[in-house]
């Protein structure tokens, strides 16, 4: 993955800009010892990692502003980073950067149970702000599968999803308002605890567009109360195709599950050797989670077994308890490491129409015996993301490049049968090279026009989304002002 | 002009010689100046996947064709657009892309989300003659930077719509609502957090101070709404408020009622429509120097009945939310603004949005900003 090349006029101006961020931040606060921005290096996307000139961690929105304000004046590039779980290397560094952490800002602000809100500083981990709520009988809904770890501002800067986005949305969806600050140090609030800001949509514009726009450092929260509670249904079946079509009959049938989730054969097999979960061998296997009292969620299993029993399944386990819960879900939570037992793996998140799903799902079969790589399915199947997880070895030489080249095919499979090349994910580097193959130069204009109301220096998070070719001559505004 | 396929659109913006009003079936009483730029003519529905939840449409499909596929399937726009025309009494026929350009969504935005959050795709005009799409037709996509949230709710003001894609959700079996007499605002508006604040998923919470009704809305299968009314009217209990429970014909009817603002119709005087916390709509309403009123949305939304001419935001002073000028004659429009001024800090953002989405300023011009 090509990054640009890092400015040395930047990088021979690093004592003066840590004099001056030290003049802003505390001591501890200031990052510059080259053994110490290594920790800052990479995301979860570890195959790319290069450390930042300066990593800073600022304690409040001032901060950020007087932050941003300096970089601004300086002309040095900031990456905004959250927890650093990005898949997608949203939070990769270039060696001429200041990383701008905001894991130090964790506070909730306020809790709010009578207009179901919470607002809270964006270095806060998602699951804890569930976790803030929770003894009242709240909880905050987008659950990426990283959410002991990754920050609220990385859920903003990606609108991360997570397993139950079929009922709850995803982060753009229960995002009501946000605190920013722009590159120049100006603050700004948008939104609130009310629905649907007034004027232009910025906070729908601003979530998702992946630290490129400003830094987010409190964001207001949608919080509903839990459901009584939640069980799922196993089912297996013989053919992939047949387990698509279950899938979309349950819809049809105006039954809306929390989650569906879809596990293919190769998956199935290594989760079972991996968690020992007693799940079916077989080629397809649907996990269905339905919420209510204990008789609402009979009720509503009662109907997807009847819909799925149409289809011959050969396997068909109604969870009774929350240990048969458990039970059914270890499998599929712990996919991803099963995969990772097997070998390095690469996971990508495509998302496609439902109904395309045997065709894709044939099609990526069919380009694994011709890269001669396996790849396990897990699959969001009620919104149509996909998880396909391509197995490596990092080690060998040219397997990575090789997966790299098999996972684009995957997703312009995906663009071209009418999906996108990312559901939740986001693009940062991983993807960026794979805009065009979604979206014509017109279309990329619209959207680099934004980033230039909102950065018209091009310093925020400037090598990722946008190919390098496509975003040049925007960036080079910025080297030309050296 | 008449329009009838997207190169017609983009010939019709590449020629525009000065302001252009944007419309659909021009039923909101959107009040722009200019030559009328139409997409009626761009209709039809290009696909609909049920087993995906997924319908493209064009723009100037009628909300009424698409609603209309959607319940053979059993399935529904679940924002709940509202039907301007008896409020404003206009006439014509909604188009979807009217809807998501005003981003109108009903009473059930409080438990599915808006309009925009409906809206999965869109193709539009830029102010150059640009064709621009963003997002598609699946239900998670965080591709690039979404410009589909920008073009919901932005009044035509930065390109014109030429199709959108949209999700739909299942029609559940059955609706009731439980209706709460006697309760004030306070009270009334209470009442509503409280149910919001349970685990029985309400879809639909208004309160009347008129006929000093609460009614709280719960859909889904029979068996499950007839439990929750119970778990309600048993949690409700405690208000002390003769409680009734009104079945799904006079549920349905209720709040088509709540969703089109049947209270004022045909009354004369100004119409308004404000966002706020819920907690702070009482106080609001009070202040507001407004004849009447009713609140949807647990309270965060209030329609509010005023004086021609009235001066509603200069009432109501500083609060969190916006007030949005519904009904009024254009002079009003035009000296009110139909939208509430945004803080400099944002203003300046939406109006290097406008130049850089419409250099000409041609669309709608002047509709969405006013000063302070």
């Amino acid at each position: 993955m090509e990054m640009p090349i890092p400015n040395p006029a930047i990088m021979a101006r690093k004592a003066r800009v840590v004099e001056r961020l030290q003049g802003v931040l505390p001591f501890d606060a200031v990052i510059f010892d080259e053994r110490e921005t290594r920790a800052y290096e990479c995301d979860a996307l570890t195959a790319y990692k290069c450390p930042p000139m300066v990593a800073v961690l600022p304690s409040s929105t001032q901060e950020v502003s007087d932050v941003l304000r300096i970089c601004h004046e300086e002309g040095v590039p900031v990456v905004p980073r959250g927890s650093g779980t990005s898949l997608a290397g949203g939070a990769l560094p270039t060696a001429d950067c200041v990383i701008l952490g905001v894991a130090r800002m964790n506070d909730v602000i306020e809790t709010d149970y009578e207009n179901r809100i919470i607002r809270v500083q964006t270095g806060r981990t998602n699951l804890s702000v569930t976790g803030a709520v929770e003894e009242h009988g709240f909880f905050y809904a987008p659950d990426p599968s990283s959410q002991l770890a990754c920050a609220i501002a990385g859920n903003i800067a990606m609108n991360s999803g997570g397993a139950h986005c079929l009922k709850y949305g995803v982060t753009t969806n229960n995002l009501m308002g946000v605190k920013m600050v722009l590159m120049d140090g100006e603050i700004i609030d948008v939104g609130g605890a009310y629905l649907d800001a007034g004027g232009l949509d910025l906070l729908g514009l601003i979530c998702g567009s992946e630290g490129q726009l400003g830094v987010v450092t409190e964001a207001t929260l949608r919080i509903l109360h839990k459901p009584e509670g939640a069980r799922p249904v196993l089912i297996g079946f013989d053919d992939n195709e047949v387990a698509g079509t279950c899938v979309s009959d349950i819809i049809k049938a105006g039954v809306l599950p929390v989650a569906i989730e879809f596990m293919d054969r190769p998956c199935i097999e290594a989760t079972e050797a991996f968690a020992k979960a007693g799940y079916p061998m077989c080629e397809a296997l649907l996990i269905v989670e339905v919420e209510g009292s204990d008789a609402e969620i009979d009720h509503q299993l009662e109907l997807i077994s009847e819909i799925a029993r149409r289809h011959n399944p050969v396997e068909l386990r109604q969870s009774k308890s929350a240990e048969e819960s458990a039970k059914i879900w270890l499998g599929r939570k712990s996919a991803f490491g099963a995969m990772g037992q097997i070998n390095d793996y690469m996971c990508l998140d495509g998302t496609i129409p439902v109904s395309s799903l045997p065709h894709v799902l044939k099609r990526i079969g069919e380009m694994s015996d011709h890269y001669g790589l396996k790849v396990g399915n897990v699959f969001h199947a009620g919104d149509g993301n996909m998880h396909p997880l391509i197995l490596f070895d990092a080690n060998k030489p040219g397997d990575l490049e090789l997966c790299e080249e098999f996972g684009a095919e995957v997703l312009k499979l995906c663009v071209e049968v009418g999906g996108c090349l990312t559901g939740e994910h986001g693009v940062g580097i991983e993807k960026r090279d794979l805009m065009h193959v979604q979206y014509a130069a017109a279309d990329l204009n619209a959207q680099m026009a934004v980033k230039d109301v909102f950065d018209p220096a091009w310093l925020l998070n400037p090598a990722k989304v946008f190919p390098l070719d496509a975003s040049e001559s925007r960036r080079a505004v910025q080297l030309a002002a050296e | 002009m008449d329009i009838t396929s997207e190169q017609a659109l983009v010939d019709a913006v590449k020629g525009a010689g000065g302001p252009v009003a944007v419309q659909g079936g021009g039923t909101r009483g959107v009040p722009a100046g200019g030559t009328v730029l139409s997409v009626a003519g761009l209709s039809g529905i290009s696909l609909y996947e049920p087993g995906a939840m997924t319908v493209v449409a064009k723009a100037g499909t009628p909300v009424a064709e698409i609603e209309a596929a959607l319940a053979k399937e059993n399935q529904r726009l679940a924002f709940e657009p509202m039907d301007h025309r008896a409020l404003l009494g206009s006439k014509g026929t909604p188009t979807i892309g009217g809807v998501m350009a005003a981003n109108v969504s009903g009473p059930r935005r409080i438990s599915v989300g808006a309009a925009r959050d409906f809206l999965l795709g869109v193709r539009y005009v830029d102010g150059r003659g640009t064709v621009v799409k963003n997002g598609g037709r699946v239900m998670k996509n965080v591709t690039g930077y979404d410009l589909v949230k920008l073009m919901a709710g932005s009044f035509g003001t930065l390109g014109v719509l030429s199709e959108v894609s949209l999700k739909v959700l299942p029609r559940p079996e059955t609706q009731a609502t439980l209706v709460l007499h006697g309760l004030d605002d306070v009270r009334g508006v209470a009442a509503m957090a409280n149910a919001l604040g349970s685990p029985f998923e309400v879809t639909g919470a208004a309160h009347d101070p008129a006929a000093q009704n609460t009614m709280l809305r719960i859909e889904g299968f029979e068996t499950s709404v007839t439990y929750r009314m119970d778990k309600l009217r048993t949690l409700l209990s405690a208000t002390g408020a003769e409680i009734d429970v009104q079945g799904a014909a006079d549920s349905d009817r209720l709040w088509v009622q709540t969703r089109d603002v049947a209270a004022f119709q045909g009354k004369p005087g100004d119409v308004w429509r404000v966002s706020c916390k819920p907690s702070d709509g009482p106080a609001l309403a009070a202040r507001s120097g407004a004849q009447a009123w009713f609140y949807d949305w647990a309270g965060g939304l209030i329609w509010l009945l005023a004086n021609a001419g009235h001066d509603l935001r200069a009432a109501l002073g500083p609060f969190d939310g916006h007030a949005t000028l519904v009904r009024a004659d254009v002079e009003t429009k035009a000296r009110l603004g139909m939208f509430h001024p945004e803080p400099a800090g944002l203003a300046r953002l939406t109006s290097g949005l406008r130049a850089q989405f419409d250099p000409r300023g041609i669309f709608n011009a002047g509709l969405m900003e006013h000063a302070a």
